[in-house]
């Protein structure tokens, strides 16, 4: 086995740190598998949990606050916190883990930021195998934070095996609340800003929202939780109701189904990124573009009759046809 | 996709003045870096813990207290002490001239001053990185 991967499953802070980011990195690939790989025997063991919301929601301040009661439990958390990077420089401004800092310098907790670099749905491309890494290392709870989500970034979902939904008065009206997108993905809501007025309107929305879904085949109920993050109210409440919902879909098999679910999409995801790489050597899709391009451009073929062509010679070539 | 360059941005000590530190700090993202901001009164202990949790090449401190002569070696032979001596550490803030040098012998790579044009920042990134 690998030097780094013994290092992370010994729980080395550095060593994990430098697995995250050779994860992130992404240019060593046969490191980078093997190294998931090594660790992939000695995952399944921590609980993950998703906190997603709107920018501002305060998932920050409420994870900082949950923090100290996972602490309580004398369990080990790892916190990764993702935040966009910009399209256009690609730097980013990683500011989550300042509302954690109290955390900053207990051994049980490891807060990771991570810049989103360009993936979209709310994560980082390498936010699922960085779960992997502190699984692998002995960490009791790992937390996903996604970016400030609108509607569509749901990815959180096919990496937790809880997403906690974060929800604020004052972004909307109950139509907002029926659409399809975020919404669907909650297992517990968690309406903070309590104290803040509409937050009661809020409650009653989103219990009549959940009155008429589901198809989305989870049959456990999702509780509602009310809290403050900034008086530390509801808290409590809202860490019990968490442990409530894990051991309830420990019990009826959704959490099971859920990480089988996980696995299958990661399968899907992996082959596909793989078939693309080589489907992209044979085309040398970097150096044909241009003239591509033009010859599109100026309509001497169309899009589908060009790539079809391509295609099926590619597909020729290594006998499919 | 490259390897990135990811940089702490931190203040040490007391003092509440983190301007220059915001300012630098989204610089530094425009210049297309990641940088990590964690806001004021942090002690060494957490700045070094914070600079090995993230991985990062750089740890910049801000400092306008007066205290960068204690502080800024402390938090280099922490991470030395840690393991982690390759994190390279460059300051700023308002620091008399006259403490440059040897805070440069304890291991600060760079102070920048104010008025610093933000160019001589990532030229230093650049440069050492």
């Amino acid at each position: 086995m690998q030097e780094l991967a013994r290092r992370v499953i010994k729980g080395d802070i550095r060593g994990i740190a430098k697995a995250i980011s050779l994860v992130e990195n992404g240019v060593e690939t046969v490191k980078k598998e093997a190294l998931i790989d090594a660790l992939y025997p000695h995952c399944g063991h921590a609980v993950i949990w998703g906190i997603t919301g709107p920018p501002g929601a305060g998932k920050s301040s409420l994870l900082d606050r949950l923090i100290e009661h996972i602490r309580r439990d004398k369990k080990k958390v790892a916190v990764i916190a993702v935040d966009p990077s910009s399209p256009f420089t690609g730097g980013a401004i990683l500011g989550d883990r300042l509302r954690m800092q109290k955390h900053a310098v207990d051994d049980g907790v490891f807060i990771r930021s991570m810049a989103s670099r360009g993936h979209l749905g709310g994560v980082a491309g390498a936010t699922g195998d960085a779960v992997r890494i502190f699984d692998a290392a002995g960490y009791d709870h790992i937390i996903i934070e996604t970016i400030g989500v609108g509607q569509t970034e749901i990815e959180v979902m096919e990496l937790s095996d809880i997403v906690l939904l974060v929800l604020v008065p004052g972004l909307g009206d109950e139509i907002q609340a029926l659409k399809a997108g975020v919404m669907e993905i909650g297992d517990i809501f968690i309406i903070n800003k309590k104290d803040h007025d509409g937050a009661d309107r809020l409650r009653a929305e989103v219990e009549y929202v959940l009155s008429l879904k589901n198809g989305t085949g989870n049959t456990t109920e999702h509780p509602i939780t009310m809290t403050s993050a900034t008086l530390n109210e509801g808290i409590a409440e809202a860490y019990s109701l968490i442990q409530a919902y894990y051991t309830t879909i420990l019990k009826n098999g959704n959490l099971t189904q859920k990480r089988k679910n996980r696995i299958e999409n990661e399968l899907k995801h992996i082959a596909l990124s793989k078939i693309k790489e080589h489907v992209d050597k044979f085309l040398n899709i970097d150096d044909c573009l241009d003239s591509w391009v033009e010859n599109v451009f100026q309509k001497k073929v169309s899009p589908y009759k060009l790539l079809n062509k391509k295609i099926d010679k590619f597909l020729q070539e290594i006998n499919w046809k | 996709m490259d390897k990135k360059t990811r940089i702490l941005i931190a203040k040490p000590g007391l003092d509440g003045h983190d301007r220059g530190a915001k300012y630098v700090a989204r610089a530094l993202k425009d210049a297309g870096y990641e940088v990590i901001y964690t806001g004021i009164r942090q002690t060494p202990e957490a700045i070094v813990k914070t600079a090995i949790q993230e991985d990062v090449d750089f740890v910049g401190l801000s400092l306008l207290s007066g205290a960068h002569n204690e502080l800024f070696p402390k938090i280099v032979n922490l991470l030395r002490k840690k393991g982690a001596g390759d994190i390279i550490v460059f300051g700023g803030g308002v620091i008399p001239e006259s403490d440059i040098p040897s805070l440069k012998e304890k291991g600060i790579r760079a102070i920048f001053t104010p008025g610093t044009p933000i160019k001589d920042i990532t030229d230093f990134i650049e440069t050492v990185k």
